[in-house]
């Protein structure tokens, strides 16, 4: 069976083909205004890649915060949800996710199998959210990959006051005029940014090993801080991490189209 | 050649010196200095009256702003510093201020300040600063009986505004009247967080939205936000707005509108209340001093 998943976020779209169980292939291409039609021109896209017809595909599942926008998908499910199938797909048994996207986090937690159990959001705020470290490495005039390397090399830690992203880029600039190293700065911004996300991971309550989900994964920086403030040795980060939402509204797709 | 980069979120610094009097004629001179995070204020009352004063932006560093603009009331003035009977330095770099004599709360300055501004019968302050927002509530005598305060997040306060500025490249100083030039009101946009609140900003300007009905949009979230501080102690009248934002007429007209409540009008620079309720400490304790 043939299904697409596609996930529809704040700032990134990313549609997924699944063929028999397996990722067939994935695109992603930035949101904008227009999300149904970018999403129908990815998904367009994918299915070539994949070498597959629309006729083909049983089943398409939207998820993300804009799933509602497309109105050619045949089902919708919540970006939780998405998660946790992801997660029982990739890691089997890993009852605890932690999901950092471009303006949303969240901890979820699971039974192991996919269902959830428990969730605890923040989408209130930008704090605690990938375009809180996009603006602080901004605010330093970094590259962002730079900007999480960098991090890694400090052994100072600075504690940031401000809780609000755009009040900690003043706090930034402050920094940068008491001539501190760039790596302590990006260090401070990864802290504080675990230290919001590692209380919603509370909220739900750590069990064993963590999942990480969403674009942030790919920051070493960010991981490195998390795992300092969750007290755990590692973090289990799939393949291309910001595709889980898509891969687990694909794996619900086929649930229903069976 | 390097192309210049419009500040947008620059506000106008302002001064002001009293032509009818006489420093010199003055048996207590007192200087009131507010660090705010995003500007400073200097205040210099004569015998308990408002003088001079003058608002800069805050610098790198509170010792120096403060400087900055205490020197710029002095240049207009001819006043110095051994001319100054009492200080008191408030807001929050209050501490890091060298010559201040005294540090008081921004809390009490404001209360203060906003009784001398708008008179006795005020009651309800509504401060809209650069990085926080308070609703104080005072007596007759200008004491704070009552307050509430946002400081963890820029929502609602000027430092939101100048982003919002930057964003749409509308200067901050016109933000107020051009929020007012639309055909109807349009609903707002987030008044959580500033930065979705400029996501959406930018999403509703793709969406063919023109830049005066986005600045309406985000008026109008802030106000909304601010207006829900508010009404957890309540408002009281009479009622006085403070602070950079109160000189935006596209958030203040909208806040009384929501809380069906008119702010009391006043000549003074609404961003002074700080250091004036500072500088009217002073003089407080300078003649309560020389009784004793």
């Amino acid at each position: 069976m043939i299904t697409a998943g596609i996930d529809v976020g704040n700032r990134n779209i990313k549609v997924v083909i699944m063929k028999e169980g397996k990722i067939a292939s994935r695109l992603a291409g930035t949101a904008g205004f227009e999300q149904r039609e970018v999403a129908f021109k990815l998904l367009a896209s994918a299915m070539a890649d994949a070498g597959v017809t629309r006729d083909e595909v049983a089943h398409i599942t939207a998820t993300g915060m804009g799933r509602n926008a497309l109105d050619f998908a045949d089902s919708q499910v919540t970006d939780v949800t998405a998660a946790a199938r992801a997660a029982a797909y990739f890691f089997p048994g890993v009852t605890t996710i932690i999901e950092v996207g471009a303006e949303e986090s969240r901890g979820i937690k699971t039974d192991g199998k996919g269902r959830v159990l428990d969730s605890a959001i923040n989408e209130k705020c930008a704090a605690g959210s990938g375009s809180f470290t996009e603006s602080m490495a901004r605010a330093l005039g970094m590259e962002l990959d730079e900007f999480a390397q960098k991090s890694l090399e400090s052994t100072v830690q600075i504690p940031m006051n401000a809780q609000c992203t755009v009040f900690a880029e003043s706090e930034v600039v402050s920094l940068i005029h008491q001539s501190t190293e760039k790596k302590d700065i990006a260090r401070a911004v990864h802290d504080a940014i675990a230290s919001r996300v590692s209380s919603l991971v509370r909220r739900v309550k750590l069990e064993g090993e963590v999942a990480l989900f969403g674009g942030m994964a790919y920051n070493p920086g960010f991981c490195k801080s998390l795992m300092d403030k969750l007290k755990v040795d590692h973090l289990k980060i799939p393949e291309q991490p910001e595709f889980a939402d898509a891969i687990g509204a694909a794996i619900v797709a086929s649930k229903r189209a069976a | 050649m390097v192309e210049e980069k419009l500040e947008y979120w620059r506000w106008t610094e302002s001064s002001h010196v009293d032509s009818d009097r006489d420093w010199r004629d003055a048996r207590v001179i007192t200087l009131g200095i507010d660090v705010g995070s995003v500007s400073t204020e200097a205040v210099v009352c004569l015998d308990g009256e408002l003088y001079a004063y003058n608002t800069i932006r805050t610098g790198a560093n509170s010792p120096d702003s403060a400087n900055l603009a205490m020197e710029g009331v002095f240049a207009k003035t001819g006043l110095t510093l051994e001319d100054i009977h009492y200080t008191v330095g408030t807001g929050y770099g209050r501490v890091n201020i060298p010559f201040a004599d005294k540090a008081i709360t921004e809390i009490a300055c404001h209360g203060r300040g906003a009784h001398y501004m708008g008179g006795p019968t005020i009651r309800t302050i509504l401060d809209m600063g650069g990085q926080d927002c308070k609703v104080i509530h005072i007596n007759e005598l200008g004491k704070v009986t009552n307050f509430l305060m946002n400081d963890k997040c820029a929502a609602g306060t000027g430092r939101g505004m100048e982003v919002i500025a930057d964003l749409l490249e509308v200067p901050v100083t016109e933000i107020g009247e051009r929020s007012f030039d639309i055909d109807e009101e349009p609903p707002a946009v987030s008044d959580i967080c500033v930065v979705f609140a400029k996501s959406e900003a930018m999403a509703r300007l793709k969406e063919g939205w023109s830049k005066n009905k986005v600045i309406a949009a985000y008026c109008r979230a802030m106000s909304e936000r601010v207006c829900s501080l508010i009404n957890r102690i309540g408002v009281e009248e009479d009622f006085i707005i403070t602070g950079g934002i109160a000189k935006n007429i596209g958030v203040a007209r909208r806040i009384e509108s929501i809380l069906g409540v008119k702010a009391r009008e006043t000549t003074f620079d609404s961003q002074i209340a700080g250091a004036l309720g500072a500088a009217l400490f002073a003089y407080t304790l300078v003649t309560k001093k020389n009784k004793g």
